[in-house]
């Protein structure tokens, strides 16, 4: 990428001002920090950190799962790591990974604000995550849980093992969860930089927007339930419990208002990057902006009703079921809305294929295969064959690590110039994203037939003609995990030792990359006023760097 | 939700570091307060939303030991909390009335009168809650009362406890709420100028009183 003059002067002014990493280098600088860039690269050292933990519990489930028989491991430290791998893969690493960690970071700079609406606010959340991770690690440590990520009673209230400080883990990091979504709307309610009206927003805020509804509406009632169980391990109210007239599809039904508008949580933030990235590595303007932003609420409201299609099986009524999967094909119609329009802004495009355009094609394609199961399975009478096999573990292991783990990978390196002002290398990065692309099709693809077959999910022991499947299986996430290595290897090296980058190496034209990279303290010297849609290729010159100079 | 202090008009002498520096104007950050504390009433009312929907299964699904349990409840202490709470509000209402007309010291008046009433609330339920550990009118496997044995009057006492028993925490927090506005208030920092923070404080205020508006007729009347 060649400078423009005008570009090459103003990075020579922008480097007169320290940057965000600059001002301040102590361990407190950080620790105490209101900047919103700073809490966000803390919650992506720690999301990452909780990212190789829940990988490392896969591993090890996927590796006794080579034998059919006893192997490696006992029946209940299996059903410990199983529930390990979901609580830390779901509560402290998809749902906080795109909004806390790059929302965080690049949201204010998006929209023209100096900081979040409320950064001390955004600081405790930051805290109050650490806070309900240490209660699950103290868990963990001390024996974990047996129940699954679902906690189902009253299995989960009669239970030996340590289950409360996993739930009172969860219950925590639940109200992180709630402010840093509370602070993202009071932030696109009150900051925008003036021209900057709604129908100007990057698509990632209004990704990041639809999400922080689900996270404020939903979350309240994943905590209540959680308290509930909790008290009743501790005092036997008998809310959900059976034997005292309790009704434990209760809660079912209060835990799935919550838990499945989260998928939602995780997966809406991740289509906001790749609404991103799709414009900026095909340098083309966002085609149907209108559809793709307003989608994104659309899923968030929609998915609200749809929680009923977990319980097909759990005794609900035929309307129940039918109304619950019609609701629930309805996310398939806005996320197919969201498909074509980013095929249409591949259409013609100057695509450069770099690293995250990698993730950007894996992305369309497990998300558009997992998204096609989802509505099967959304279907009563199929879903009764499926249910609680391993159909349904590679159906949502699509959605979760082959569509929001690609968009969070593509994130990762999109934004790594614009965080840390250093460029990773190009072809480590290509080789790392066909292996886990390569590797996550084998984890998962033999999982389907495995679920098909009737092999049930969550089980210790399996027949033995399941075998050379699950050894598929097995060999493809320790593909997926290497990739996983190679990129943390070569970030960490380029975080180091990599060569400076320019404010922009892309050439992108999304508002986040208005500023330099890495952004000084306060964003801006002065406020931005925006005049145009973000993603304008139509103009030929390169985005001048506003407020640097 | 009002708009009126969004003009940045007549903010001459609000101090400098009332404004973060973040917000262009003082009416900006007090849209961003207003904003912000009614998204985190919505989560309460989202979090009691669990609680009442529970209520509402099993009240269907046990109607006649809820009745018979919520008869025996004492409907004279649950109407003197109500009136109480209501009162409350009342106070913090005017504390918000008086910091705007640059009263002070009503207005701290009123904030402590408030707490007063916080306080009674929780003596009042305290009195009931020891009349049902008397009585052994407890949750779950721990019912043991005489008076009503109908199945599912256990489920009564468990919705009881545990709605009643997070409002009382609310209750709690509410009047660490108040204790702050009220050190706030008797700071100064609150006049016709500036009085987001302790609008907010009541707001929060009346949401606990608001909870117990709803529980009240639940538990007690019907």
């Amino acid at each position: 990428m060649r400078l423009s003059e005008s570009d090459s002067s103003a990075l020579a002014g922008a480097q007169r001002h320290l940057s965000y990493l600059e001002d301040g280098t102590t361990v407190m600088s950080w620790l105490n920090t209101r900047d919103h860039k700073r809490i966000g690269v803390m919650f992506l050292a720690a999301v990452l950190f909780f990212f190789f933990i829940g990988g490392v519990f896969a591993l090890a489930l996927r590796m006794k799962l080579l034998q059919p028989g006893p192997f490696l491991m006992d029946a209940l430290s299996y059903n410990r790591l199983f529930t390990l791998h979901g609580v830390v893969m779901i509560f402290l690493f998809l749902i906080p990974a795109i909004p806390s960690a790059f929302g965080n970071f690049v949201l204010p700079l998006m929209i023209g604000a100096r900081d979040v609406a409320f950064p001390r606010l955004n600081l405790a959340s930051f805290y109050i995550y650490l806070a309900g991770a240490a209660i699950a690690i103290f868990g963990m440590v001390h024996g974990g849980a047996d129940t699954g990520w679902t906690f189902y009673t009253p299995y989960s209230s009669t239970t030996p093992t340590q289950v409360l400080p996993i739930l009172l883990g969860a219950f925590v990091v639940g109200f992180s969860s709630i402010l840093t979504g509370l602070n993202f709307i009071v932030t696109v309610h009150t900051l925008r930089a003036p021209g900057l009206s709604w129908m100007r927003l990057p698509l990632f805020v209004w990704g990041i927007y639809a999400t922080s509804i689900i996270q404020i509406l939903a979350t309240p009632v994943l905590g209540i339930t959680l308290l509930i169980v909790a008290v009743e391990r501790v005092a036997g109210f008998g809310m959900f419990d059976p034997a005292r007239g309790g009704d434990p599809v209760l809660f079912q039904h209060m835990f799935w208002f919550y838990s499945h508008p989260a998928v939602y949580i995780m997966i809406l933030p991740g289509m906001g990057v790749i609404s991103e990235t799709v414009c900026a590595y095909s340098r083309k303007n966002a085609f149907g902006y209108k559809a793709i932003a307003l989608s994104s609420l659309g899923i968030a409201f929609v998915g609200f009703f749809t929680w009923g299609h977990h319980m097909f099986v759990s005794g609900q009524s035929t309307f129940n079921a039918g109304a619950f999967g019609i609701l629930s094909m309805i996310v398939g119609i806005f996320t197919a809305v969201k498909v074509f329009n980013w095929v249409g802004i591949l259409y013609r495009g100057a695509i450069a294929f770099r690293t995250p355009f990698a993730y950007i094609c894996g992305f369309l394609y497990f998300l558009v295969f997992g998204g096609m199961t989802g509505v099967a399975l959304a279907t009563t009478s199929l879903d009764i064959h499926w249910h609680d096999t391993y159909f349904v573990i590679a159906h949502f292991h699509f959605i979760m690590v082959g569509a929001s783990m690609m968009a969070f990978l593509a994130g990762l390196h999109y934004w790594f110039p614009k965080m840390f002002g250093k460029t990773y290398p190009e072809g480590w990065g290509l080789v790392a994203a066909s292996l886990i692309i390569l590797g996550f099709n084998a984890t998962f693809i033999p999982q389907f037939l495995l679920g098909n077959f009737g092999m049930p999910r969550r089980y210790y022991q399996y027949p033995e003609q399941f075998q050379a499947l699950n050894v598929a299986s097995t060999a493809g996430a320790t593909l997926l995990g290497f990739g996983l290595l190679i990129i943390l290897i070569y970030l960490f090296i380029a975080l180091r030792w990599g060569p400076r980058c320019e404010a922009n190496p892309w050439g992108s034209k999304g508002f986040e990359w208005m500023t330099d990279s890495p952004p000084t303290t306060h964003n801006f010297d002065e406020i931005p006023t925006i005049t145009q849609m973000p993603h304008d290729y139509r103009t030929h010159e390169a985005p001048g760097v506003i407020g640097a100079a | 939700m009002p708009h009126e202090l969004s003009s940045a008009a007549g903010f001459e002498g609000v101090p400098e570091e009332l404004i973060g520096h973040h917000f262009s104007s003082l009416g900006r950050q007090t849209e961003a307060m207003r904003l912000g504390m009614w998204l985190f009433l919505a989560t309460e009312v989202l979090l009691f939303a669990g609680l009442f929907c529970g209520y509402a299964v099993y009240r269907f699904q046990f109607p006649l030991a809820f009745q018979e349990s919520s008869r025996h409840l004492n409907i004279s202490l649950g109407t003197l909390n109500t009136l109480v709470l209501i009162t409350s509000s009342f106070t913090v209402a005017m504390a918000i009335h008086y910091a705007r007309t640059d009263k002070p010291r009503a207005a701290a008046l009123c904030l402590i009168l408030t707490i007063l009433f916080a306080l009674g609330f929780l003596g009042i339920k305290a009195v009931e809650y020891a009349e049902h550990f008397r009585e052994h009118a407890l949750p779950g496997k721990y019912y043991a009362a005489e008076a009503v044995k109908v199945p599912g009057a256990a489920m009564f006492y468990t919705m009881y406890f545990l709605m009643t028993g997070l409002h009382g925490v609310h209750v709690i927090a509410g009047m660490s709420v108040l204790s702050y506005i009220l050190w706030r208030t008797l700071q100064g920092r609150y006049s016709s100028r500036y009085s987001v923070g302790i609008e907010l404080g009541g707001l929060y205020w009346h949401l606990v009183d608001l909870v117990w508006i709803f529980l009240y007729p639940l538990l007690y009347l019907i």
